[in-house]
């Protein structure tokens, strides 16, 4: 029988295909301190859940003696498998393939295991490692990018696109995971840029290292590319793998409900907050007060560090966490921090996940740099995005709500379902101290002691309206709380907005100031 | 058009070189330059509370050596390593703008 021969050609064709780029490419990516393609894969999914697609692909380069060149899957993996057993559909380049360029079919592998997951509703997971467009097919690379950022976007806000970049992701690659809603980087692997140092040396004279251009901390602290550093490609496969438990399969469903733990508390809530309103504390700890287990997962860590977003779970269920952090830069708003906040914002809307607000925010960073940064615009960011959700929002105000600020950190004025502030809040259209030297400006310039008279008059603001009961008495908050009933009172709140329906005019889309 | 010429200037990218206007915002842009440790700065305006090094003055990486008040916030600026004040930039009671320069260290 000649079947069986046919079986053992066929492996033999698979196991040459899956050797990639060959042994000593994948010596050289070892060396580089770099996991192969398939591997990451495999440390990704579920065991042995792998089904790859398009393994005999094979590229149309006809230019540049290309057509003598074998590039075995044209240098990317596609396929699905599962996490946590639910379908998940995954790409990797692969670097040990002519760099991991891509040209024409390449990029065809990877459009089309995008349709098939914005066709099945399930996640993408994009893992990046590659030298960019494939130069000796010319404009068809170009045509391969382009077909990826269109599904890129049309599949955002449906199902959830996580990129991976364990490798180079340079020029025009990198605005697929610019796209996309979760983008992880690994510290001396990921590298990010539109230019590189050496262009940048040549037309600027800027001499600059790749790891300080864009390098994996440069991206998530500075310019906020990416959303989860980690040390090594293994710590960041288990970030991915505990970022998807948070998350729903699609903008149709609810996230996986999990078990309901108490938080695990080492002290009562009331602890955390300092007396004296000048003094940092860590907003960090509030939210482990709150959420089950004590479990946050904090999403960009290290960029704007002044505001935290993140997930937690509360009664089982996910809630997406935006709160000021008076540890740093006092937890004021600013460029960064209004924009990263609001594009979170927008994550949980589009994935139904509820919004709970802790706000401890003294106002808007002044400077020139921040008005000629355009906070104006980065800052309306923060109120569309408020204003525009339709998931349940809650808001509890710990210490400082002034100004601006006040407004924009949901409150009820911009939509919000509840709003709970502790005793500690301070709500007024700014601080005291600005306030008494405006409102009592001719009673102190007129006073035999103007120093003294300023004083008595701050504390006579303070005293009436650094305080959550004028806006309770407006009915602007719903009530005041005992910080240890915050937990009871979130829970009681997100369950009566189970079924919350919040209907909007109909439109094509917004306008938001991006 | 010809005389039109001299206000173009020779601007390259993607190894092509190109006439073309400039605008004021890229004019303006500071060049990068590699943070030098040895200085602390400011990272966000406010005014000096109190100071706790003198130059000269040891310190343990983590040690605060000044209080800035800033955003109705007291921020403690610390000792980014273990090393030896050179000099001290500010006085107790200055108002400072973001990234001044707050002491030398060696």
């Amino acid at each position: 029988m000649s079947f069986k021969r046919n079986i053992l050609d066929l492996r033999k064709r698979k196991k040459e295909a899956q050797q990639g780029g060959g042994e000593k490419a994948i010596e050289k990516q070892v060396a580089m301190g770099k996991k192969t393609a398939r591997e990451r894969i495999k440390a990704i999914l579920d065991e042995n859940s792998f089904h790859e697609y398009d393994l005999f692909v094979e590229h149309t380069g006809r230019d540049f003696d290309m057509e003598k060149k074998v590039l075995h899957g044209d240098g990317v993996i596609i396929g699905t498998g599962t996490m946590y057993n639910q379908p998940v559909a995954i790409y990797a380049q692969d670097f040990t393939v002519a760099g991991g360029s891509l040209g024409l079919m390449h990029a065809r592998k990877i459009t089309k295991i995008m349709d098939h997951a914005l066709k099945m509703r399930v996640p993408l997971i994009g893992i990046n490692d590659s030298g960019g467009a494939r130069i000796q097919e010319g404009v068809n690379s170009l045509a391969g990018y382009g077909e990826i950022f269109y599904r890129n976007t049309n599949a955002s806000g449906v199902i959830p696109q996580i990129s991976v970049i364990l490798g180079p992701c340079a020029g025009g690659a990198v605005y697929s995971p610019a796209l996309t809603d979760f983008v992880f980087v690994v510290e001396n692997i990921s590298k990010m840029f539109i230019t590189g140092p050496g262009v940048i040396k040549t037309v600027l004279g800027e001499e600059i290292s790749m790891e300080e251009l864009g390098g994996a901390m440069v991206h998530s602290e500075i310019t906020g590319n990416a959303h989860f550093f980690a040390k090594s490609e293994d710590e960041c496969f288990e970030q991915i793998k505990k970022l998807i438990t948070f998350i729903p399969w699609n903008n149709a469903q609810k996230a996986l409900k999990f078990p309901v733990q108490e938080p695990l508390l080492k002290k009562s809530i009331d602890e955390i907050v300092p007396a004296d309103p000048h003094l940092p504390y860590d907003i960090r700890d509030i939210i482990k007060a709150i959420t089950d287990g004590s479990d946050f997962f904090e999403v960009m860590e290290y960029f704007a560090r002044n505001i935290v977003i993140g997930f937690g779970r509360i009664q089982g269920n996910t809630i997406g966490f935006v709160a000021n952090q008076p540890m740093y830069l006092a937890g004021v708003l600013d460029c960064d921090s209004s924009d990263k906040a609001a594009r979170f914002i927008r994550y949980c809307d589009a994935f139904n996940i509820p919004i709970v607000t802790l706000e401890d925010m003294p106002g808007y960073l002044p400077g020139v740099d921040q008005e000629h940064a355009g906070v104006i615009r980065h800052g309306a960011k923060l109120l569309y995005a408020y204003s525009e959700a339709t998931v349940p929002k809650v808001t509890v105000i710990i210490r400082k709500a002034y100004g601006g600020g006040y407004i924009a950190m949901n409150s009820r004025h911009l939509g919000a379902d509840f709003v709970f502030a502790w005793p500690t809040a301070e709500i007024a259209v700014m601080g005291p101290e600005g306030a008494a030297n405006i409102v009592f400006k001719k009673e102190i310039d007129e006073a035999e002691n103007p120093a003294e008279m300023r004083k008595q008059k701050i504390q006579e603001y303070k005293d009436k309206f650094a305080n959550p009961f004028v806006a309770a008495s407006k009915g602007y908050i719903d009530e005041v709380i005992e910080p240890s009933e915050t937990r009871a009172r979130l829970i009681h709140s997100l369950e009566i907005s189970g079924s919350k329906v919040d209907p909007r005019p109909s439109k094509k889309h917004g306008i938001p100031p991006f | 058009m010809e005389e039109n010429n001299s206000k173009y200037q020779v601007f390259v990218v993607n190894s092509a070189k190109y006439m073309t206007l400039t605008t004021p915002k890229f004019d303006k842009r500071k060049k990068w330059q590699k943070a030098d440790p040895k200085e602390v700065r400011s990272i966000i305006p406010g005014s000096v509370i109190e100071i706790f090094a003198t130059p000269g003055q040891k310190f343990k990486e983590g040690e605060v050596i000044l209080t800035l008040e800033a955003m109705k916030m007291y921020t403690k600026v610390q000792m980014p390593f273990d090393g030896i004040i050179k000099s001290v930039n500010v006085a107790k009671g200055n108002r400072i703008p973001k990234d001044t320069l707050m002491f030398t260290l060696e």
